[in-house]
């Protein structure tokens, strides 16, 4: 839900790039915009990789110190989560004097926990006194544009095809849901534009051009994760997902259950078996409880 | 000319107003150039702006409001609320005749607030509006109170079609309109934040009079720049304060035993060493409670891609919050809108106002299902006045 990119000329106009960004030579494409920060498209210079920019613009009606205080927690909380997700290292250490703190490189073939490495963006740096995180870039379209953009054949046999590969792609995310829950993580904002498909073969030219459903799931965008291991937090999460795909994607809302059945049966979720029946129960409270289900508009 | 007579007494005010919906006028206000200001208008010399309000698309011919007060410490009780709108309900409903110079023929109908609000003095409110429209035989209309607020906020400012803050002792809730309906877009998941407000003023003994919100505002302004930490609790649209408060009314308890210490051990900021006072926690809650709701406005403005916002509601008044709010529309290239407390506060008229277009679409609470609700939803309603 964060392609609130309209009205994005003007308030990138009055907005200014945090050092090092004012004086770098890289290019700066804006990809979206949201209530609490703008993402751009970049290059990270010391590398030469592609790069996501998110900055955190200062919010002036905030008092100064709370701006900090609040831009820092955040910042720190999205790239913990990442940093977790994709088996990075952390510096350890830091304590004993003279020693300097290392940061551990993942091993040959780690998956990170629960096997998410690889399906989230790692961070690549960030300075939270000035608002900004660096992510790897991710490949692809994101999987609303994906689903938008396959077209139903006119042969059944077609039609046929692309039912199956709907579904297919439902379980994927289903599974990589599974397995971000599983490490303890809840996302906050799970929507099909806050998860690309990566094609899974990295040298296709320009993925834009295909309307295959083929390649990974990543999830994007944790500004609003947490950490958590309940179920109730857990069955949040997956409801928020359904009812932002029954918006999205009115004509596939009936396939939505795909994602429900993997999540709960799929070996790679990660929340197979009675956890993972524990949270799709809790999802029919949660839908029963409709505080929120005749608001949200 | 349809004339409403409204009486409101959801909370600790006691309001009766008089309003008048003009002929051949539409039932929605007109644009903002027509009567309203917007910020920057407000600030510009263009005396036009106000002068053209003479000829607004509603009249009020009586405004009157009478509260409650209980003494410094203490809350407001339902018991003794809903006596004192009894003891003024007669006394008010004549003045506000005699004000609005209107016979009895003239008044199309009689609103009344249905809830939300306390029981207590809502039913005593009711019963007076019962007893009038059997009296004078005129329907009666129940209306929704955070409904009734909004209504009028739109009619005062002229904002369009904004997402509404609305901010009161009661009901802290985002709105934005859609499709015949007020949706609730985020809200508070305890206590209301004006509720915070109070309740903190109590423990700092702050007077009630003119109002506990009103008194912490103007102590915050005294205040020197401290903010302390307190916890800030957004979750996505929605907020939560009872944390909030639990911690700064630890603090006033910190604050005073500190002052009664012998010798006195003054608390004194981590960070630049003066002693807090009193009006540094004043302000710091403000700073806190004010920021996570124009979080939240802000994050709904950019879901609904709307530019306008109207502040309603008792909280509404305060000037720090329309300044912070109206920073933040500013930078989304939009503005605020906003009203001073004759309607920020409850008020008669704006359920007169409320009811009055829902009258006019041939909408008539009948006298057996006039009972009154203290939780009503501001979304239950059907708003078929507005396209």
């Amino acid at each position: 839900m964060a392609d609130a990119a309209s009205s994005s000329a003007r308030v990138n106009a009055l907005h200014k790039f945090p050092p090092p960004f004012d004086t770098s030579d890289e290019s700066f494409e804006l990809i979206a915009q949201g209530a609490e920060s703008l993402l751009y498209r970049t290059t990270f210079s010391t590398t030469g990789q592609p790069a996501a920019l998110k900055v955190r613009p200062e919010k002036k009606w905030r008092h100064p110190i709370l701006d900090k205080r609040l831009t820092r927690a955040r910042i720190l909380a999205e790239a913990r989560v990442l940093v977790k997700l994709s088996g990075e290292g952390i510096a350890a250490g830091g304590s004993t004097p003279g020693k300097r703190a290392k940061v551990k490189q993942p091993k040959e073939g780690e998956k990170g926990v629960a096997g998410l490495r690889g399906f989230v963006p790692a961070v690549l740096a960030l300075d939270w006194e000035r608002g900004w995180m660096m992510t790897e870039w991710v490949y692809g379209r994101t999987v609303k544009q994906a689903i938008h953009d396959t077209q139903a054949g006119r042969r059944a046999v077609e039609r046929e095809q692309r039912l199956q590969d709907l579904k297919e792609l439902l379980r994927r995310i289903g599974e990589v849901v599974g397995k971000l829950h599983a490490s303890g993580v809840i996302h906050g904002d799970l929507t099909t534009s806050n998860m690309m498909l990566r094609p899974y073969d990295a040298t296709t030219p320009d993925p834009t051009s295909t309307d295959s459903l083929d390649g990974d799931v990543v999830l994007i965008d944790f500004g609003l994760s947490t950490q958590s291991v309940s179920d109730e937090d857990r069955a949040v999460d997956l409801y928020v997902l359904e009812r932002a795909f029954g918006s999205t994607h009115p004509r596939e809302e009936d396939l939505f259950p795909e994602v429900l059945t993997a999540y709960a049966e799929n070996e790679g979720s990660g929340m197979n078996g009675k956890v993972g029946k524990l949270v799709l129960r809790k999802l029919e409270d949660v839908r029963m409880r409709g505080r929120k289900k005749s608001m949200v508009g | 000319m349809p004339i409403a007579i409204g009486l409101e007494g959801s909370a600790n005010k006691l309001g009766v107003g008089i309003i008048l919906h003009p002929p051949h006028q539409p039932s929605s206000p007109p644009s903002p150039h027509d009567s309203a200001y917007s910020d920057d208008e407000l600030h510009s010399s263009h005396p036009t702006s106000k002068q053209k309000s003479s000829s607004p698309p509603v009249q009020i011919l009586a405004n009157l409001r009478h509260t409650f007060n209980s003494p410094p410490g203490t809350g407001f009780l339902p018991k003794d609320t809903a006596a004192h709108h009894r003891r003024w309900v007669v006394r008010l409903v004549k003045q506000a005749m005699a004000q609005a110079r209107v016979r009895i023929e003239d008044i199309d109908c009689i609103c009344f607030t249905r809830g939300p609000g306390m029981g207590a003095p809502l039913s005593s409110v009711a019963i007076a509006a019962r007893t009038l429209s059997q009296l004078w035989n005129k329907p009666l209309v129940g209306v929704n109170h955070c409904v009734g607020h909004i209504e009028m906020g739109r009619a005062i400012t002229g904002a369009e079609n904004p997402v509404v803050l609305y901010v009161s002792g009661g009901n802290t809730q985002v709105i934005a309109y859609s499709a015949q309906r007020y949706r609730i877009f985020g809200e508070a998941l305890d206590i209301a934040v004006g509720n915070c407000l109070d309740r903190f003023a109590r423990v700092l003994k702050i007077p009630n009079d003119p109002a506990p919100g009103y008194n912490i505002e103007q102590l915050a302004k005294n205040a020197g720049g401290v903010l302390l930490e307190l916890p800030y609790a957004v979750k996505g649209m929605d907020v939560s304060f009872s944390g909030i408060l639990a911690r700064v009314e630890e603090m006033a308890l910190k604050l005073e035993s500190a002052a009664q210490s012998k010798p006195a051990t003054p608390w004194l900021d981590p960070l630049t060493s003066a002693p807090i006072t009193p009006a540094d926690l004043c302000f710091t809650l403000q700073e806190t409670v004010f920021a996570m709701l124009v979080e939240i406005t802000e994050r709904a403005m950019a879901h609904v891609g709307a530019s306008q916002v109207l502040i309603v509601g008792g909280v509404g008044c305060n000037e720090r919050l329309q300044a912070m709010m109206g920073i933040m529309a500013a930078e989304r290239g939009g503005s605020v809108f906003k009203t001073d407390e004759r309607f920020c506060i409850d008020n008669g008229i704006m359920i007169a106002h409320a009811g009055l277009l829902a009258w006019r679409k041939g909408f008539v609470t009948p006298l057996g299902g006039s009972g009154v609700t203290q939780r009503f939803r501001t979304d239950e309603v059907l708003v078929d006045w507005r396209d």
